[in-house]
């Protein structure tokens, strides 16, 4: 797929940004802080409703602006769709398709799928848990868009549950943990976060299991020597905080597909054993919120004991595995390469622009024009105090 | 700002769900503006409401006497009790005119957030009711959300020890004259799982 125009209105720095736009490569050159990976934002948000830069959607909005508006014309196979997100910090945001109102933004997930890579990749290897949940719950969406509904109501049922935890744990956590009363209370959230949390847990560990050979194929390819192999091989297994209740084969390319009702089980017993734990330290202590995926290299834990070449690989090896994955399953989604070049050493650079001058549409950034690599000549615009010009 | 009363009308005005300061300015000023007749006739209204509002002892539904107009009712099925989150559940439900009969307002779901739990809510009335009275059916047509869904488990979880009693949840589903394509994964998701033979 790619975009065929792309319009910004008070998105961050641009007042007002109206590109029209073909397939292949388009290169933005400017200084920093001159709005060129605002324009990769925008193209994200279509696909994800988040930024990988920020959490909340105020900072989105031009300065003194009440809403930003991002509008672009997708074109997939022969189709052309135009979608339309209005963002309102406070207020509920809205979307239309082909000029048509829709009910919920999250009704627009789905028609752009895009693959991001940035400088802040390399905390998928060396962040915390948190940023790599993120990466599998986006990946996801893009995969499967219902899966934001079951996860933004899973993250009310935690909130719900833990200010219940909170209160009932005041007493005592022994007290409480005997108490019938507070107990039968507390089973009602159990069982809404087992439901929603094993469909969750489902869908990532056969994501993960689907990912894995992609990802190491995709290291193979970006550490091993030209003609050679590399001495390690990466991997990546979905760490549960069901630990051993967790079945073994879930996960992995060999395994099993996931049962959800096997998993519903499998939570609402692991709750109720944590039970005293959970309301002495008044959080949810089971659950994907909790869980984490490992990324080994060689057999060990990357984390801690990859180099930074290393961990840049596999940074890189996570985000060519996801574009594999949505190709083959989704249709060939849009490369964003934010300013990642000048990160990397020539031969990573190489193979990076391998792949991105195949796609069907790659938007790259890049401060100066010795950061982009010779394959991807394309339409290239210079980004300067608020205006894009078309070279 | 404006000066003393207006602006603490517009004020009282703005704390009201869904006034927001524009909202609140232009309501004050049209009250401003109408007959003073009205305004006395509103703030009659808003005194009784302060005074206390009468709430059926039966069902919690609003009331003018002890009991509601429902539950006064010898034509409604004294058997099936349809269990609402609030009042205006009520209202929607009987606008349907498919439903005959009786109500039991809980009073809200359960929201731990906001600290409502079981007791907050009219639950020990419903289970007086059900022990009491013949009533064989129990509908729980609490909101399709987080917490009215909790509230439908755990009222699912009380209600299963009652002999004889059958419970059953209102169907969730497509709206009528909607559009299959248009609607979302989790509605039709739910639909497709509550689906019928015909």
């Amino acid at each position: 797929m790619h975009l065929r125009h792309l319009q910004l209105t008070d998105f961050r720095s641009w007042e007002h940004a109206d590109l029209e736009l073909g397939q292949g490569p388009i290169v933005l050159i400017g200084r920093n802080g001159k709005g060129k990976t605002n324009v990769l934002e925008a193209v994200g948000y279509l696909a994800t409703l988040g930024s990988h830069r920020v959490s909340s959607d105020t900072p989105l909005v031009r300065h003194e602006r009440e809403r930003a508006l991002i509008r672009a014309a997708v074109v997939n196979g022969d189709r052309e769709l135009v979608v339309e997100l209005e963002i309102s910090p406070g207020k509920s945001n809205r979307a239309r398709i082909n000029r048509g109102a829709v009910g919920r933004p999250r009704d627009v997930l789905g028609i752009v799928h895009t693959v991001l890579f940035a400088p802040e990749d390399l905390s998928l290897v060396k962040g915390d848990p948190a940023e790599r949940r993120r990466f599998l719950d986006d990946l996801l969406v893009q995969r499967s868009p219902r899966y934001a509904g079951i996860r933004s109501e899973y993250d009310r049922v935690l909130r719900q549950r833990n200010a219940l935890l909170k209160s009932t744990g005041k007493r005592g956590a022994r007290a409480a943990a005997d108490d019938p009363y507070a107990l039968s209370t507390l089973a009602v959230w159990d069982s809404q976060l087992a439901e929603l949390g094993a469909q969750l847990l489902a869908a990532r560990l056969d994501l993960v299991a689907d990912l894995a050979p992609h990802t190491a194929a995709a290291y193979d390819g970006i550490a091993g020597s030209p003609g050679g192999e590399p001495d390690k091989s990466a991997g990546i297994t979905y760490r549960s905080s069901l630990g051993s209740a967790l079945p073994a084969d879930y996960g992995t390319p060999e395994g099993q597909r996931a049962d959800v009702d096997i998993l519903i089980k499998a939570l609402g017993d692991a709750v109720v054993e944590s039970r005293e734990s959970e309301l002495e330290r008044g959080v949810s202590l089971i659950g994907p919120h909790r869980d984490d995926l490992e990324i080994t290299l060689g057999g060990s834990p990357a984390k801690g004991y990859a180099s930074h070449g290393e961990s840049w690989s596999l940074a890189l090896a996570l985000r060519l595995a996801s574009y594999e994955l949505l190709r083959d399953e989704a249709g060939e989604p849009i490369l964003l390469l934010d300013d990642v070049f000048a990160e990397l050493d020539r031969h990573r650079r190489a193979r990076l622009a391998e792949v991105a001058s195949r796609a069907e549409q790659v938007f790259v950034t890049a401060a100066v024009d010795e950061d982009v690599p010779g394959e991807l000549t394309g339409v290239r615009y210079t980004v300067d105090e608020g205006r894009l010009v078309r070279e | 700002m404006y000066e003393g009363v207006v602006q603490d009308l517009i004020d009282e005005l703005g704390r009201l769900p869904g006034v927001g300061p524009k909202s609140a300015q232009r309501i004050a000023f049209h009250l401003l503006s109408s007959d003073p007749a009205d305004i006395t006739r509103l703030a009659e209204v808003l005194g009784k409401v302060a005074e206390g509002v009468q709430f059926c002892e039966t069902c919690g539904n609003v009331a003018e006497q002890e009991q509601c107009r429902i539950c006064r009712d010898e034509r409604r099925e004294p058997n099936v009790i349809c269990v609402v989150e609030e009042s205006k559940d009520v209202l929607a439900v009987e606008r349907t005119r498919e439903f005959k009969g009786r109500y039991h307002v809980l009073g809200g779901a359960l929201d731990p957030l906001s600290g409502v739990g079981p007791d907050q809510l009219r639950m020990r009335e419903l289970l007086a009711r059900i022990s009491s009275d013949e009533v064989t059916e129990v509908i729980i047509a609490t909101d399709p959300n987080t917490e009215g869904e909790a509230t439908a488990t755990y009222l699912v979880r009380v209600l299963r020890d009652f002999p004889g009693l059958t419970v059953t949840r209102l169907a969730s589903g497509l709206p009528m004259g909607g559009d299959l394509e248009f609607a979302d994964e989790l509605t039709l998701g739910r639909a497709l799982s509550g689906r019928r033979a015909l």
